[in-house]
C-alpha cells in the first residue's frame, strides 16, 4: 500500500511541476509581447486573455451538459443498471463526495468518463460495452478512477490547461505577425535583428511547448486518477484486469472526437501510433504495470 | 514607522494568518470524522431496514429455520442498541455473521433462490454491505488524516491548545474475522 501513496503524492508534485512551467512560457511569451509591441502590448494581451478566458467559461459551464450530448449519453436506469448505480453510490461514500450523475453510452468499445466542473455538478458515463465486458470488480475499479478525476478536480485543470493553450496561441499568433511584418512602429531602435529571430522562433516554440506540456499534465493525471482509483477500491488489480481487457479488445468508440478524448479512460482512438508525448494518456501497458506494482 | 516595528508586526500577522488557516484545517478534518461516522450509521441503519423484509421472504420458504431467524433479529436488535465506536463495531460484524448463515441456509432450497424477491433483496443487501464497507473505510481514511495532523508540527500546537484527542478506527473484530460455522440443524 505505501507504493500507492508514494505513486499519488509523486504525481501531484509533477503535475504542480508542469503548471509551473506553464506559467513560466505564459510569462515569457506576456513579457515578450509587451517588450516588443510597446503601446501594443498590453492591447494583444488583453485580447489573447478575453478570447480564451470567454471560450474557457462556456467550456466550464456548460462542458458537461455537451459533452453528454455530444457522446449520446442516456441516464442510467434504476432497475437495469441497479448495480452500476450501487457502486457509484458506493464509491462516492469511500470519495467522501456527492453521488454524480450516472449515465450509459450505447456503444460496443469498453470505456467510461467522467465530466463536471466540481464534485457537486458532476457526471460519469460508462459505456455499455463496459457493463458487458467487464466483471464486478474490474467495473468497480474502472468506476473508482473515474471518480478520482472528478475528486482531484482534474476536468476543472484541464480546463484551465486549455485555457492557457489557446491564450498562449492567440498571442504568439499575434507576436509572430507583428514581427514578421514590421513589429514596432514606435520605436526604431528595439535590438535589432537578433531578438527579431528570437522573438520569431520564441513565437513559434512556445505553442508546441504548451501543447506538450499539456498532454504531459494530462497523462500525470490518468497515473494519479489510476492510483487514487486504487485507494477508493484498496484493490488495484481491478483496474489493472479492466484495462487489460480495454487493450485486448478492438472495438473503437463511435463518438469520440478530439475534444473529448482526453475525458475517457483509456484513449478511444485505438489506431493512432502517435509518440508517446504527443499522447493525452499513459500507454496501457505502463499504466498496468504501475498498478501491479502497489 | 522604523522597520524593526514593520518587521514585528509583519511577524505577528504572518502568525496569526497561520494559525487561522491551521485551526480551520483542523476543524475541516474532525467535522469530517464526525460526518463519516454518521454516515456509516446512515448505511447501517438501511441494513437493519432492509432485514425485517428479508427474514419474512425467507421464512415463508424456510418455515423451520428458528434459530437463524432468531439470531438475526437479537444480532439486529443488538446494533440498534449499541452506542460507542467499538459496540457499533462488534455488533455490526455479529449482524453480519448471522447473515451470512441466513443465506447460506437459503441455499437449501432452490424455490426461494429462484424468488425474484429474495434475488432482490440479495442484491440490495450486498449493495449496503458494500456501502458499509465503503463508509468504514472513509471513516478510517479521515481518522487517519485527523490523527496524522493532530500529531505534526506545527498542528501539533493548535492542536494541544484546543485539546484535541485522536480518534479511533473502526475494527474488524475477532468474531468477524473468524471463519463463521455453519449449522444445520
Amino acid at each position: 500500500m505505501t507504493e500507492l501513496y508514494n505513486q499519488i503524492s509523486s504525481n501531484k508534485w509533477k503535475s504542480y511541476a508542469i503548471v509551473l512551467f506553464f506559467f513560466l512560457v505564459i510569462a515569457a511569451v506576456v513579457w515578450f509581447a509587451g517588450y516588443y509591441f510597446a503601446g501594443f502590448g498590453g492591447f494583444s494581451v488583453a485580447f489573447a486573455g478575453v478570447l480564451a478566458i470567454v471560450t474557457a467559461l462556456g467550456g466550464y459551464y456548460w462542458g458537461d451538459k455537451v459533452v453528454l450530448s455530444m457522446s449520446r449519453a442516456r441516464p442510467a436506469d434504476e432497475n437495469e443498471h441497479k448495480y452500476l448505480l450501487n457502486t457509484v453510490e458506493g464509491l462516492s461514500i469511500a470519495a467522501g463526495l456527492p453521488a454524480p450523475k450516472t449515465y450509459v453510452i450505447e456503444d460496443e468499445a469498453i470505456n467510461a468518463f467522467a465530466t463536471g466542473r466540481n464534485p457537486k455538478n458532476s457526471s460519469i458515463a460508462v459505456t455499455t460495452g463496459a457493463l458487458k465486458k467487464l466483471n464486478r470488480v474490474e467495473l468497480e475499479g474502472v468506476i473508482g478512477h473515474e471518480m478520482s478525476h472528478i475528486k482531484n478536480y482534474d476536468i476543472r485543470l484541464a480546463t484551465l490547461a486549455v485555457v492557457m493553450v489557446g491564450f498562449v496561441a492567440i498571442l504568439s499568433d499575434l507576436l509572430f505577425r507583428g514581427m514578421l511584418f514590421g513589429g514596432s512602429r514606435r520605436d526604431e531602435d528595439r535590438g535589432g535583428g537578433a531578438l527579431v529571430i528570437i522573438g520569431i522562433l520564441f513565437a513559434i516554440l512556445a505553442p508546441i511547448a504548451v501543447k506538450l506540456l499539456q498532454l504531459a499534465l494530462s497523462r500525470k493525471r490518468e497515473y494519479l486518477a489510476d492510483a487514487t482509483g486504487a485507494l477508493l477500491t484498496r484493490h488495484p488489480a481491478g483496474l489493472a484486469s479492466a484495462l487489460e481487457k480495454i487493450g485486448k479488445d478492438s472495438n473503437q468508440l463511435k463518438t469520440a472526437s478530439e475534444a473529448t478524448a482526453t475525458l475517457y479512460i483509456a484513449n478511444p482512438f485505438k489506431n493512432v501510433s502517435a509518440a508517446r508525448l504527443l499522447s493525452t494518456h499513459p500507454p496501457l501497458e505502463d499504466r498496468i504495470a504501475q498498478l501491479r506494482k502497489m | 514607522m522604523d522597520p524593526i516595528t514593520i518587521g514585528i508586526i509583519v511577524i505577528v500577522l504572518v502568525i496569526v494568518i497561520a494559525f487561522i488557516l491551521i485551526y480551520n484545517g483542523l476543524i475541516t478534518m474532525k467535522t469530517r470524522v464526525d460526518n463519516a461516522w454518521s454516515q456509516i450509521d446512515v448505511q447501517l441503519k438501511r441494513r437493519a431496514d432492509l432485514i425485517p423484509n428479508l427474514v419474512e421472504t425467507v421464512k415463508g420458504y424456510a418455515k423451520h429455520e428458528k434459530g437463524v431467524f432468531e439470531n438475526v433479529s437479537k444480532a439486529r436488535s443488538a446494533l440498534l442498541g449499541a452506542k460507542t465506536v467499538a459496540e457499533k463495531g462488534e455488533a455490526a460484524n455479529k449482524l453480519t455473521a448471522t447473515l451470512k448463515t441466513l443465506f447460506a441456509v437459503a441455499e437449501n432450497y432452490p424455490q426461494l433462490r429462484a424468488s425474484e424477491n429474495f434475488k432482490q433483496l440479495q442484491e440490495e443487501l450486498s449493495g449496503t454491505e458494500s456501502k458499509i464497507a465503503y463508509a468504514r473505510q472513509f471513516y478510517n481514511d479521515s481518522v487517519m488524516e485527523f490523527n496524522q495532523a493532530i500529531q505534526q508540527i506545527p498542528t501539533n500546537i493548535v492542536a494541544g491548545i484546543l485539546a484535541y484527542k485522536q480518534r479511533e478506527y473502526f475494527q474488524a473484530t475477532e468474531a468477524e474475522k473468524a471463519v463463521v460455522k455453519v449449522k444445520f440443524d
